[in-house]
This record gives structure tokens, sequence and C-alpha cells, in this order.
């Protein structure tokens, strides 16, 4: 999506643009799938960063004056109301940022001032500075510095993190701020056809800008001669000439691609991956007593958010009921997803039909936990598709299917090659939303002139 | 192209940037950011526009030239006379 909106913009302004992506289908990390007669969203729960028509400065408004978009162009339909479960407390939140006020004056008097305190810190943050040697330190650092209990910093960085951190149980303070407000200043919404309706808006606009996309052309090897780009190797054979490379692939991929060696336990390579399981159902989740949008559950008062020891971590995740967003009109099936942590190294290494096995395993474990938490619905269950972060490899190309990326963010974009670029994830802006600033923000910094 | 051409074309460019700002009472000796909420991401896309529209080349250096409706009319009637 980042480059997507990147090539929009530079086509937009006369550039000549190819972008070339390896699937069938554009759209990257957040695609969408076709299986069993129903169109699926990769990773799609929300977009984050919904605001309504015309808010001034709001990443959303920002994006859509850049690509030249209307607001109606993504149908975007809020969330009911979601929730942040811990045992003995669960935190209500929505679009209205007053009912996360409400509930934490509520269900932590003593915090309430720190609250309102710590949120006008988050005001006055500027999370989109691109300078890379401004360090505003760590998250639960800074957070605890203003809120005192413990278990109130845990619930603020549960949701946060599930949604957007590359880094193991901690985030960046300006990668807290910007989830921070996409999530609870801002918030969620999703369109009635889902990630399909905002891809097919992006390429409609970038082929009206004349932009070229060819899919089904992967990267084979970036060239590079006297430390500049020089042209791109297709995995056909092909070679195209380039003066300039804008590379959502990740950072280390990217210089994998640009002939750097990268050995599997590099660092910068993201630990984070998951697995989802959907689920589709013959009546809707609010009918079996289900209202809420998103669930974030945690089972202890810690949350860690780490790669598990053990192949799926169950004691937290993401539950999603697609269904419970305020559209026009119903979906045609019940849907309900969660999220869990899960290792890489622990999918990739089995063989086929234990990969099959453990997949069969781990969808009924995870049954088992939801049911503890939302009420039953496994009788309305009419099919369940599921992936891990071997899937996730396979279609994002991200080093042990990290689905956020490298935790070391290039806010700049730059790489040690001159005239190439990163854009997306792995530059920092995150979310939907977030992607496509950051293909938007980079072609404006570094491919305009 | 002349002066009040430019001025024109300036006025159009913004307007279609920022199409809910009132550029009515746009005071042309005032610096512009000060007037109407114009983001660095906007004041990007006037530079760009008026290469895409008119050829007209701003280099970054000269972005503070840009400043004012009448400092935009004095830079660039130079470069679109011939327009």
């Amino acid at each position: 999506m980042s480059g997507i909106a990147a090539g929009i913009r530079l086509a937009y302004y006369d550039k000549k643009v190819c972008i070339i992506e390896k699937h069938y289908r554009a759209g990257g990390l957040n695609s969408y799938y076709n299986l069993n007669g129903r169109i699926f969203d990769c990773g799609l729960h929300a977009i984050t960063n919904f605001v309504p028509k015309g808010q001034k400065k709001a990443p959303l408004t920002k994006l859509l004056k850049q690509l030249k978009l209307k607001y109606e162009d993504f149908g975007l339909c809020e969330q009911k109301s979601s929730s942040i479960n811990f045992p003995e407390v669960s935190l209500r939140f929505s679009n209205n940022f007053e009912l996360l006020n409400q509930e934490i004056s509520d269900k932590f008097p003593s915090q309430k001032e720190n609250f309102q305190r710590f949120h006008k810190h988050i005001l006055q943050f500027d999370e989109l500075d691109l300078n890379p040697n401004s360090s505003p330190g760590l998250a639960r650092k800074v957070v605890s510095s203003f809120i005192s209990d413990p278990l109130l910093v845990e619930m603020l960085l549960c949701p946060l993190s599930y949604y957007g951190s590359a880094k193991e149980n901690d985030m960046d303070f300006d990668q807290f701020v910007i989830m921070f407000k996409s999530i609870f200043l801002e918030g969620f919404a999703r369109p009635e056809e889902g990630v399909k309706k905002i891809i097919n808006v992006l390429l409609k606009k970038y082929r009206e800008c004349e932009g070229e996309l060819r899919l089904k052309t992967g990267a084979k090897r970036i060239n590079i001669s006297n430390g500049k780009v020089c042209s791109v190797t297709l995995e056909n054979g092909d070679i195209l000439e380039t003066k300039k490379i804008l590379s959502s692939a990740g950072y280390v991929e990217t210089m994998e691609l640009a002939g750097e060696k990268i050995s599997p336990d590099d660092g910068r390579i993201g630990k984070l991956s998951f697995v989802e399981i959907i689920y589709v159902l013959d009546q809707t989740p609010a009918k079996l007593g289900c209202d809420k949008s998103i669930i974030f559950y945690n089972d202890s008062e810690k949350f860690t958010y780490q790669k598990p020891d053990e192949i799926v971590d169950l004691s937290s995740g993401v539950i999603c009921c697609s269904n419970n967003f305020c559209f026009d009109s119903p979906l045609k099936d019940g849907i309900i997803r969660a999220t869990h942590m899960a290792n890489f190294d622990l999918w990739d290494g089995l063989k086929q039909e234990e990969y099959q096995t453990q997949k069969n395993i781990w969808q009924k474990k995870s049954l088992e936990k939801l049911l503890t938490i939302i009420p039953e619905f496994s009788p309305s269950i009419v099919f369940i598709d599921m992936f891990t972060p071997k899937t996730i490899k396979r279609f994002t190309g991200h080093f042990g299917g990290a689905v956020y990326g490298t935790p070391y963010k290039i806010k700049n974009g730059q790489t040690p090659i001159k005239n190439l670029f990163i854009c997306g994830t792995d530059q920092g802006f995150l979310g939907i939303i977030g992607s496509m600033l950051s293909g938007i923000s980079m072609a404006n910094l570094h491919a305009m002139n | 192209m002349t002066k009040e051409e430019i001025r024109e074309a300036i006025y159009n460019i913004i307007s279609e940037i920022v199409p809910d700002e009132d550029l009515n009472n746009l005071d042309d000796n005032e610096t512009i950011r000060d007037q109407i909420e114009l983001d660095s991401m906007d004041f990007l896309d006037i530079v760009l526009e008026l290469r895409k529209r008119y050829k007209a080349n701003v280099p970054e250096e000269d972005y503070p030239k840009l400043a004012t409706i009448n400092s935009c009319v004095e830079y660039l009637e130079p470069k679109l006379k011939d327009l």
C-alpha cells in the first residue's frame, strides 16, 4: 500500500513510475484472498486513524488530500466499541475518547489526573518528526513517568503493541504516540467490502495518473554500480533501468536484494509474528451475544509481547468481530477473527503433514480460549481458515514472518545506497493509513526532484 | 503571463489544495501560512503544481520566496513571462 501511495504521488506529478509486485494481486501485507467462494482480508481487523470528514491535521485527511481522493472513496464505517480485557478489570473504548477517559476515571480513580496530564503530553508530541537523531526514549518508561499504576500502563500497551509494534516488550515512544493517537484519539473503522475497497481505489487512481503496474513480477536483485542503484533484475530475468528505487519490501529484505548477506539471526529482523484464525458463522456475532468490535485480552496483570517459546502463545490475543461496525447494510456472513503471537522458526521447521496437524491443534486450543472471553459461537461455525507465520513469510516476503518488520525503523527512509530508499512499515509510520502516508512522505522527500 | 494572471494562477492552485479555506480575505502582503491552514505537505503541493501546470521549477532554497502572494508573483514573473 505504501508503494501504491508513493506511486500515485509520483505519477500524478509526471514522474515515470513502474511498480513491481511479486504477487498477482496488489496490497502486500494488507491484501485479500478468495477461498471457498468468499473474499477474506489477509490481515485487516480495522483501519486505525478514523476521523470524521474534514478533521484538520489528521493523518487520514492529509492522506486523502495528498492522493486527491474524496473522503467517501474509502467507504469507512466506524466501529461500535472495543475493549481491553485483563483479569479483574476491563476498559472499554470507542471512537469517542471520552469513553476511555470515563472508564479510566471509574476503574483507576487514582490515575484520572495522571492520565489527563499524559493525554496533554501526547497531544503536544510531534511523532512525525523525520529526524533520525531525535530519540524520544522507550514507551514503558515515559508512560510510567505519568501513570503510577503499572496495571494501567500494561493495559494501554496491549492494544498499541498488538496493532503495530515491531519491538518486543516495549515500543519507541514516538511509535507509541502514533498508535495512541490512531487508536484512542482517532479510532477504528472498516469499509463494508474490506480492504479490497481501499486497494481498488488506490489502483484506479494510480492508473488514472498513468502509472505502470506489473503484477506477478518479483525483484530478484537490485543492481549497484559505483555505489548507486542502476537497475533491477526481475525474477524472469528482465532488467529494468532506474534512477531511483523506493522499496516497500522491508529494510533488511531490500538490503539483501541489494547484495548484502543477511543471516537468519540478524538482529535487525523483527521477531513478532502471529497466527490468525478466521471463523465464518451462519449468524452475526451480535446475535450470539458479542457486541464488541475488537477485544484485546491478556491473561495476567503483566503484558508479555515477545516471540513465544511455544509455537503459539494464547496468554493474550485480539478478537475482531468484523460485523460490529456501523455498516449501511449487514455483511453476508458472520465473521470472527482471532490473533495470537506465534513463533516463526517453530512453524517454519514443521514438515507438511505435521504443519497441518499443528494448525488443527492450535485452532482448537484458540477456540477454547476464545470461549472463555466471548459467548459460545462454535455451533454457528460454517467455515474456518487459519494462517501462520509461515504464510506471512510466503506472502509478504518478510524474514521471520515479521508482520511489523524491523524493530529499528529508518525514519528518513535512507539506506547506505544513495538512490535507494525504503517506505512502508520499516520507515516507521504504522497502520494502513500510516503506511500510505509513509509512501507519500518518502516520495515527497526523495523522489520529487 | 501578466502579474495579474500569475496571481490568479496561484489562487487557483491554493484553492484546489485547501478547498475548505476561505481565501477571500487573504492579505497578499502577509505570509500565507499565517493566514490559512497550510502544512508543509500542502506547501510542497503548491511547488509541484507550479511545475506540473507551468513548468516553473522552484528549487528548495527559493521556498522562502513563496511566503506571501505578492512575493510569489514577484518571484514567478520572470519564470512565467513567456507563457
